[in-house]
């Protein structure tokens, strides 16, 4: 019974602070108070404790007053009679419990700074990454709010048996799970059994070894806390709201293995606190009744075939995945997995030989659907080590079929092959790459087996607009050169439509609150020239949807009146953004970074920020870690703009916007732009330089300062005069 | 069900520690209750109790017989009218008596804030609260402002003429649709009181809906108005009660330690008696005379007051206030207000104890009058204990029954019924709820109020184990939770003896007993907020009347447990007595028994036989889960993203998110 639990919790919290507290008057005697202590490249501190307590943990010495919050948190020993309610101080212990590891494992930075990997896939000698950055968690981050990821498992020790392992992890990662793997039980740790059963892991296939003891837990805690204060605009120190967020948002749970001990315990009823229930393998009490947790508390003595399954239920998680027949696992967590030289046996196109894939409409009767031809050898009619060209025509019919929605099935390729286990795939159109894995031929993978994917996948996710589905595989040279030819001509005539197509020719654009779930008053406008802020959404992936999905997250918005062409204010808009964010923002413009811009959930690719002194805009993209001349980092930035909120100044941008003719049109467009890091203006280059020409400025591309010219405004403004910069001679953007 | 015939046949007597008392040759030389009832030999006037008898004119009294014609009053007065005048004078008394218990705490709580009491503001959160409530100002000021600030304004509200009480927001927004659509909210406390002796005196309001709408105004004045503002102001000033462990019944007395016991129920007093008790001089003095120091022991409700806040051990409920002092091994009964039987100081004659009455309102022959002054508390406080100090070397032959006291688990406010759902972080009452929509508990009874002697005294227990063995959840005050206690229901191992599976699953969870003392007589307000709770916490209806909860005050004395019944069904929750004074006029009881239901959504309810009782009371509940549509299983909902994307941000109360403005 819960008296037990709940006994054995404060047991636990009480060791766990007490060995926290001792590390931490160690690490005082060693590095002073004022000795610098973070987690790594993160802007939210400590962020249980940040996200709970609001407090920002950035000197040893700051710690001090959170180890009282610990002490006062500390409920008294649970009497064997007449005993006072335990249940709510055994989760107060808990969430001490929480704090104190959180200080443990800040601590544990500063004593042995390469204890962790700090990367997101093992190292030759390490297996443990510790905390996920910012870098990690956002670009994970996105999955939990797009709905790729619905929680994650945390795994508290290991089944003994490597192979049950590999299987539990498995059916973890089908049900789209993230694995979040911490401590061990009976010395053997889950990770390293996985590595030794050849499975790779790493944030690429969701299977994270957080850490070796239990401590590490709060790196899970931890990036959940994040998602609510990054996606779901919470406030720090928020804590019930925070709280209730991942209880009804992020659908995590405890999953133990083993004995578990006091310390183990303290954890489990610090995640009750978030709504995460613990699903235990071991004889245990059991706490059924529910309320702190949407469903049970503790469920105990599962067996491990059913384990993945009760603890889905017991969380209350509801995942569809559809049954593609092919030998090999599928799903989105195999998405980034790898497939390195020691574990190649061939590879199509990628620059080794010809490859392309195109996706046609044709009429209904020529589509028959189902059949998947292939024409040339096989992986079975090969040795390890041939590589052969691959040309893949997909060919779709359907009633409500458009030439228009061509390009978003064919997006679809990347991922969708991604997702077998055993198979890379890289690239699009006619430079894509794919990369066959030994795993996969043993499991006895066919090309033919992409053509199962891709009709079942693109009947899956699109039935609503296509009816057939056909795919032709070819791996002999002059069918690939036929289909290159053919495709060639296909991508011709779709980049001149797209490019054709503009604000003003379109009196239709389309919503995204695909991220509501996450950020409740956060609605996307995605117009021809201004794609949505993720990347991922364009106008026509807009109007695919809809079509699809008529009541889903895409609506139309019947633009309406211009009424201010510089800011692009639109009456339609502004009336859809009012109802559909219930009323938190009720004029949003779309090309403006100063006036209403508009609000991002936290998914951003990039963010555009105003520069007071040099009186020009910079644009951070997520992947640069580096200093910008905001005096902030991507992160600090993020917290800005993210969470729904309309902060002018700041503002989530996609990459693609900034090549738009749109671009920061009420600021003076592309002229105002006078800082990039280097890497993003490198990617977008080419389009860049041709826009600058277009706004009849070639020259303006070398006026763009990156880092190596400085990453402070003083800097830059020194390297704008030098230059010339024409945004110093604009009016100013600010007032 | 036999009505009982005093000590002599003590058959119906069945505590353990009373009998136990009684067959003691000291004991047996007291004449006590169970005497007076048998010896009086007659038994209740049947106008009285069944509401026909006035006597509000000198033209009677009259007798009124429903029906007959030649047998209304000389005024023409019906029996419907009798009656429901009668009914709300005894709601205008007991809000009267709660009323005068509030403002003393008020004006107790506003020299507090002056610094002019020893006591201190304790409970700042609280303060914040209520003054949030009451608009008052809090950024950065002192504690002691605010809180001079809300006590001006609490009191304001006694004699306030217009308007509406503050508290009345604090109801479920449809609860207060109801009161302003009926036209009873009250405008201020005393006013409601005063405008109902007025219209029951002579020639005033004869219409009976008419009386019961006033003295449905003059109940919420007390239930939300006195009795709320009384404990929530007592909470900020002595601490909000929280879990603690304590001792009841008899044997609590000490045979080494000068025995003061405090009866009665404003808690002022009782707390200055608790700090002058430790007072280094008081602590000489008593060893002085021989004894370890000074023992204070509850009576009635001040022993809830102090049991809720201190643990302070109670050593007997209104029943027992004759018992404790025929152990004959008290040095004093220190009293205040409120059922104190005028016998208690017989009972001490030819004994060394004395009974000190000390608040100038309520004096008895033969007692020893002390006044406790409010501005000088805590000498007061040491006098009245050096008084009885000096009485410990006169104790001549006593009884304590020291293997009868029980231990009790106390201390459940609404914040801490809160809290340990929770725990800091997630308290809310989102699990109660959870637990009742899933069936586990069916639903939550509360009992309470007084005790009295025509009934066996083992009434309250056999509804409680009925309810809970049932899987309701009974929330008890008053003397009605100190019965449980002496019975072993406030223990936490009472939930694995007694309750239903369900019942005991989620005690089991949350470390709690099935039966949860909730405070003091005037505390029901706490049930109040309690059930508001329930009701904002969602998923239970939107409103009180749709709770499966439903209220009882068995073996009810006292006119403050109809001012506490009326309350609660104006708020909408039904409400079981085992009588009521009605029973002679046709309409009016039905009126009262059912008619009620259309305007407030709750009735009144009349069940004598305690387990047909607590049946009525199950099945009440069984009515509202029906009527919520949670009486069958409910299936398991697994959400997938679609759901969650369905999530509308006001699903998340209280989140930083979907407020709006961000």
């Amino acid at each position: 019974m819960s008296k037990i639990i709940c006994s054995a919790a404060i047991r636990g919290a009480k060791n766990i602070i007490d060995m926290a507290e001792e590390t931490y008057e160690e690490a005082l005697v060693k590095f002073g108070p004022e000795k610098e202590v973070a987690f790594p490249n993160t802007a939210y501190f400590l962020p249980i404790i940040y996200s709970m307590l609001g407090a920002k943990i950035e000197k040893l010495g700051d710690m001090k007053d959170i180890f009282q919050e610990c002490r006062s948190l500390l409920p008294a020993v649970v009497t064997e009679d007449l005993w006072l309610p335990y249940l709510a101080p055994a989760l107060d212990a808990g969430m001490a419990t929480f704090f104190a590891e959180e200080m443990y494992e800040a601590i544990r930075y500063l004593n042995e700074p390469d204890f962790y990997t700090k990367t997101e896939d093992p190292t030759d000698n390490n297996l443990f990454l510790g905390a996920a950055d910012d870098v990690i968690f956002r670009k994970r981050g996105v999955e939990f709010v797009d709905g790729t990821a619905p929680g994650f498992a945390a795994i508290m020790g290991t089944p003994s048996d490597k192979e049950v392992a590999s299987k539990i992890a498995l059916e973890l990662q089908e049900k789209n799970l993230y694995i979040f793997m911490h401590d061990q039980s009976e010395g053997k740790n889950m990770a390293e059994l996985l590595v030794k059963n050849d499975v790779q892991v790493g944030w690429n296939t969701r299977l994270v070894p957080f850490g070796k003891s239990y401590t590490s837990a709060v790196f899970a805690i931890g990036f959940a806390c994040r998602v609510a204060l990054a996606f779901g605009g919470i406030k720090p120190g928020d804590y019930k709201g925070n709280l209730l967020y991942n209880k009804d948002r992020t659908f995590a749970f405890v999953m133990a293995f083993g004995p578990v001990s006091d310390e183990w315990y303290a954890n489990a009823a610090g995640a009750i606190n978030w709504g995460f229930p613990t699903i235990s393998d071991y004889d245990i009490p059991e706490i059924l009744p529910t309320g702190i947790c949407t469903y049970e508390h503790v469920v105990s003595n599962v067996p491990h075939d059913e384990i993945v399954q009760k603890a889905i239920e017991v969380r209350g998680l509801k995942v569809s995945v559809t049954k593609i027949d092919i030998p090999m696992a599928f799903g989105p967590a195999f998405e980034g997995e790898r497939i390195r030289k020691d574990d190649l046996f061939m590879e199509c196109g990628g620059g080794r030989t010809t490859g392309v894939e195109v996706l046609i409409s044709k009429e209904m009767d020529e589509v028959e659907d189902g059949k998947i031809i292939m024409e040339g050898p096989d992986i079975a009619d090969i040795e390890e080590g041939q590589n052969l060209p691959i040309g893949i025509l997909v060919e779709v019919a359907g009633r409500e079929m458009q030439s228009d929605f061509e390009p978003i099935l064919e997006r679809q390729f990347h991922h969708l092959m991604n997702y077998i286990q055993g198979i890379m795939h890289i690239g699009q159109r006619n430079i894509m790459w794919i990369r066959i894995g030994k795993a996969a031929v043993e499991k006895g993978f066919s090309f033919k087996h992409l053509g199962v994917v891709l009709h079942g996948k693109l009947h899956q996710e699109f039935g609503a607009i296509l009816d057939k589905v056909q795919v032709k595989i070819y791996t002999v040279q002059d069918k690939v050169d036929e289909v290159m030819e053919l495709a060639k001509q296909v991508y011709a005539e779709r980049d001149l439509r797209l490019g054709s197509m503009t604000d003003e020719t379109e009196d239709v654009f389309y919503s995204c609150t695909l991220c509501q779930s996450f950020a409740p008053s956060h609605v996307c406008v995605i117009t021809p020239e201004r794609i949505g802020m993720c990347g991922a959404y364009n106008w026509l992936d807009g109007k695919a949807s809809y079509q699809i999905n008529p009541t889903g997250p895409n609506q139309p918005i019947e633009k309406g009146e211009c009424t201010d062409e510089a800011n692009g204010y639109y009456t339609g808009i502004n009336e859809f953004v009012a109802q559909a964010s219930r009323g938190a923002v009720t004029e949003v413009s779309c090309y403006s970074l100063m006036n209403n811009p508009m609000t991002a959930c936290g998914c951003f690719e990039a963010i555009a920020a105003m520069l007071p002194q040099c009186n020009g805009i910079m644009v951070v993209n997520r992947d640069y870690r580096g200093m910008t001349p905001s005096g902030m980092k991507f992160t600090t930035l993020a917290g800005m703009a993210g969470g729904g909120m309309q902060t002018p100044g700041f503002m989530g941008v996609s990459k693609h916007y900034l090549t738009s003719r749109k671009l920061f049109m009420a600021e003076g467009g592309l002229k105002r732009v006078v800082w990039l890091p280097k890497m993003l203006k490198e990617e977008i280059g080419e389009k860049l330089r041709q826009r600058c020409e277009e706004i009849g400025m070639p020259e303006l591309f070398d006026m763009i300062a990156t880092e190596e010219q400085g990453t402070t405004e003083e800097e830059i403004l020194q390297f704008l005069k030098e230059k010339g910069h024409p945004a110093l001679e604009m009016d100013t953007a600010i007032g | 069900m036999t009505d009982i015939k005093g000590c002599q046949s003590c058959n119906s007597i069945t505590g353990d520690s009373t009998l136990d008392l009684l067959n003691q040759d000291l004991a047996k030389q007291v004449r006590t209750a169970y005497d007076r009832l048998e010896d009086r030999g007659m038994s209740a006037c049947l106008f009285g109790s069944g509401g026909t008898c006035c006597r509000i004119c000198n033209m009677g009294p009259c007798q009124i017989i429903d029906g007959v014609d030649a047998m209304v009053g000389v005024c023409g007065a019906t029996a419907d009218t009798v009656a429901a005048r009668n009914f709300a004078r005894i709601v205008a008394a007991g809000t009267a008596a709660h009323t005068d218990h509030a403002r003393e705490m008020v004006r107790g709580f506003i020299a507090t804030a002056k610094g002019e009491t020893p006591h201190e503001i304790k409970d700042v959160a609280k303060l914040h609260k209520m003054a949030a409530i009451f608009g008052i100002e809090t950024e950065g000021r002192d504690k002691n402002e605010i809180a001079l600030e809300l006590g001006e304004r609490a009191l304001a509200e006694f004699g306030q003429q217009e308007g509406t009480l503050t508290m009345l927001k604090r109801a479920p927004e449809k609860q207060q649709k109801i009161w302003k659509e009926m036209g009873v909210e009250p405008r201020g406390i005393d006013r409601e009181v005063v405008e109902m002796m007025h219209r029951t005196h002579m020639g005033v309001d004869q219409e009976y809906k008419n009386i019961m709408k006033q003295a449905a105004r003059t109940s919420l004045a007390d239930g939300w108005g006195s009795s709320m503002l009384s404990t929530e102001l007592t909470d900020i000033m002595f601490g909000t009660p929280v879990p603690k462990r304590a001792i009841v019944d008899l044997g609590v007395l000490r045979e080494d330690m000068v025995n003061v016991t405090v009866h009665g129920h404003e808690p002022l007093l009782a707390e200055s008696l608790c700090l002058a008790a430790d007072d280094d001089e008081i602590i000489a003095l008593a060893k002085k005379v021989g004894a370890k120091g000074v023992n204070l022991a509850g009576v009635c409700c001040t022993g809830n007051e102090i049991l809720m806040r201190r643990g302070i051990p109670v050593a007997g409920s209104f029943i027992q206030q004759e018992m404790v002092l025929a152990t004959g091994a008290v040095e004093a009964m220190v009293v205040d207000v409120q059922c104190i039987m005028q016998s208690v100081a017989q009972v001490v004659k030819g004994k060394h104890t004395d009974v000190i009455t000390t608040n100038y309102r309520a004096k008895i022959p033969d007692a020893v009058h002390i006044q406790f002054e409010e501005d000088a508390a805590y000498e007061s406080a040491k006098k009245i204990l050096k008084h009885a100090i000096a009485n410990f070397k006169k104790r001549g032959d006593f009884y304590i029954p020291e293997n009868k006291k029980l231990d009790v688990v106390v201390g459940f406010s609404h914040e801490t019924i809160n809290y340990m759902l929770g725990g800091r972080f997630r308290q809310s009452y989102r699990p109660l709820n959870d637990n009742i929509i899933n069936g586990r508990i069916r639903g939550v009874g509360a009992l309470v109020g007084c005790e009295h002697y025509k009934y066996s005294d083992d009434v309250h227990f056999k509804i409680a184990v009925e309810l809970i063995k049932n899987n309701v959840l009974v929330l008890a005050t008053g003397c009605a939770a100190q019965a449980l206690g002496r019975r072993g229901l406030l223990r936490p191992e009472a939930a694995t003896e007694y309750a239903g599976d369900g019942l005991r699953e989620v005690c089991e969870t949350v470390g709690m007993p099935p039966v949860l003392h909730v405070g003091s007589c005037v505390d029901n307000s706490r049930l109040l907020i309690a059930l508001t709770e329930m009701v904002n916490e969602g998923g239970l209806g939107d409103d009180i009347s749709q709770l499966p909860a439903v209220g009882s005050a068995p073996l009810w004395m006292s006119e403050k447990a109809v001012a506490i019944g009326q309350y609660f069904v104006t708020s909408g929750a039904h409400v079981i007595f085992q009588d009521l004074p009605v029973t002679g006029a046709k309409k009016f009881s039905q009126y009262i028994l059912e008619g009620l239901k259309e305007d407030y959504g709750a009735c009144w309810g009349v069940e004598k036989d305690p387990i047909k009782h607590a049946r009525a009371m199950i099945a009440a509940i069984d009515e509202k889960r029906e009527a919520l549509g949670i009486n069958k299983k409910q299936e398991r909902v697994l959400m997938d993203m679609q759901m969650r994307r369905e999530l509308e941000g006001k699903a998340l109360p209280g989140m930083g998110c979907g407020q709006g403005g961000h």
